[in-house]
């Protein structure tokens, strides 16, 4: 494969795999807006399309046409930019997110992954801690208290809960021997369901914890202290008004959707069914693909429907109650996984 | 392929380094600084060190900054006065600095065992051995009593500051009400 194939492969894949994230990301606030609803017995928006499905366009042609206002008081270069760094860190780690069977047509390089490297891993850990600072800068830059107390609680919220996020993932890293997604999909797949590192590999403990982490680092209630309405009045965002104001709204989205393709490759057995071999693989090369992206896909919106029925559910934290639980209980319990799941290898 | 990436982020790298030293502004001057460290880790990305590349990113540029800025919004620290800087700085300090820049350089090139550095796209040549297993070997077996030392370094860092911002609380503690009561919850 000459560069130039590998360039043109890539910009197709990139472009594709990008059109979905933010149609999925759309329809993520229609899932969201419609659960809410139900939940609190209402029925969310029925009005445009069938049952309300073309509100996401209308809701994104919505954010194009009103009036961007850019207070005086602003920072402006950073002001500008905190946006643009939310949303692209947001979509990036999508990247190395394998989605399926490493399929590929015509001497094409593998289709269901953008890029496949041996530290896939710790590539998402770090665009997701650079994605702090999108968040950070735009409260800082606006020049509004409630802003500011937004981002400040934001990135003291962030760079707590990263520790137990990251120390979780200790456990099914050292299980797989491997920080390659792919590896580590595949170390789990050999019986289904039982082999998965949520149930056979035991590690349901690193799963809550993730879970836990997760919430508080897409800002997702019930940690959604950045943008506490009654308090803040937005949050980080207060300022932001039209597009801007959109692109925070989408890079929560896709950061939830990345946190739940992660969740699915870690503890859920990725893209392969939950039934192992019990269905064969048949000889239809479409048919497989297509099998193991509904898997995939099933899984991370069951992550997502989880998401949404906590945030109807739960009320949200005080401040000091969520900085004790992220350091006195997440944090050891988190190396308190590390040392069982150590001596359980160690053991066998 | 590998050169022209090294060029242009060994660009971005001095930019960043020059432009944190230019602004006037602690926050442009701290987010430069984070323009210099990834394009820092793109550098060790190049040399065929992707976990330090990935530890660089996550450890400087998305722990330790992230800090450095919390410090500069909580402080709002301002821009920062220009002076006009003393003579015997710039005349002293530049020749200095190509000085000890020279004498690193020869240094480094004359030390035993070091060659130049290869552009690369891994460091070891056997198959499927990545290299963070033969990091994580080196680390765990020949270089075992250095690294735990260091960790315990650390620790000793961590439990000093601690141990120092918990003696200033209890002195002002308890003549202010909200502290007196956080202090007496816990």
């Amino acid at each position: 494969m000459t560069i130039l194939q590998f360039i043109l492969w890539s910009v197709l894949k990139v472009a594709v795999v990008t059109v979905v994230l933010l149609l999925a990301v759309a329809y993520t606030v229609l899932l969201e807006r419609k659960l809410v609803g139900r939940i609190q017995n209402r029925w969310g928006p029925t009005r445009v399309g069938p049952f309300g499905l073309l509100q996401p366009l209308v809701d994104g042609a919505k954010s194009f046409l009103k009036e961007d206002i850019i207070p005086t008081g602003v920072y402006r270069p950073l002001y500008l930019i905190a946006p643009i760094i939310a949303l692209g860190c947001a979509l990036l780690s999508i990247a190395v997110v394998p989605f399926g069977e490493p399929v590929s047509i015509a001497g094409s390089p593998p289709l269901f992954q953008i890029a496949d490297i041996n530290i896939g891993l710790l590539v998402i850990l770090g665009v997701t801690s650079i994605g702090v600072y999108g968040i950070a800068l735009a409260g800082w830059s606006s020049n509004n208290k409630y802003s500011l107390l937004g981002s400040l609680r934001s990135s003291a919220q962030l760079v707590s809960y990263e520790l137990a996020l990251g120390l979780s993932l200790v456990g099914v890293v050292m299980r797989a021997g491997s920080l390659n997604l792919r590896v580590i999909v595949e170390q789990q797949a050999k019986q289904g369901m039982l082999t998965w590192n949520l149930f056979g590999g035991m590690q349901f403990v690193a799963f809550f914890i993730y879970l836990m982490a997760a919430y508080a680092e897409t800002n997702r209630s019930p940690f959604d202290l950045p943008e506490a309405e009654s308090e803040l009045t937005g949050g980080y965002h207060t300022e932001y008004s039209s597009m801007k104001f959109a692109m925070f709204f989408m890079a929560e989205y896709a950061n939830m959707i990345t946190v739940g393709c992660v969740a699915t490759l870690l503890f859920l057995g990725g893209w392969t069914s939950p039934f192992g071999d019990l269905i064969p693989p048949s000889d239809n090369l479409f048919f497989d693909a297509g099998f193991s992206i509904f898997w995939f896909v099933f899984k991370v919106f069951s992550f997502l429907f989880l998401y949404v029925w906590v945030r109807g559910t739960l009320p949200r934290f005080r401040y000091d109650q969520l900085m004790n639980f992220g350091w006195r209980w997440l944090m050891p319990l988190a190396i308190a996984n590390i040392v069982a799941t150590s001596l359980w290898l160690a053991y066998r | 392929m590998h050169l022209i990436v090294f060029f242009i982020f060994a660009g971005f790298c001095l930019a960043g380094a020059i432009n944190l030293l230019l602004q006037s502004h602690p926050i442009n001057s701290a987010l430069s600084l984070i323009v210099v460290m990834v394009s820092l880790a793109v550098l060790y990305l190049l040399l065929g060190a992707e976990f330090l590349a990935i530890a660089q990113v996550i450890v400087y540029a998305g722990a330790i900054m992230v800090l450095f800025t919390f410090v500069v919004m909580l402080l709002n620290a301002g821009r920062e006065a220009r002076t006009l800087g003393s003579k015997a700085a710039l005349r002293v300090g530049l020749p200095a600095v190509v000085a000890i820049l020279a004498l690193m350089a020869t240094v480094i090139l004359k030390a035993q065992g070091l060659g130049a550095a290869r552009l690369s796209d891994g460091l070891t040549d056997v198959k499927g051995q990545t290299n963070l297993d033969q990091l994580g070997t080196v680390l765990f077996t020949k270089l075992l009593l250095p690294f735990e030392v260091t960790s315990v370094l650390i620790l000793i860092a961590i439990l000093g500051a601690v141990a120092l911002a918990s003696h200033e609380n209890q002195g002002t503690g308890n003549r202010e009400q909200g502290t007196a009561e956080r202090t007496g919850e816990e």
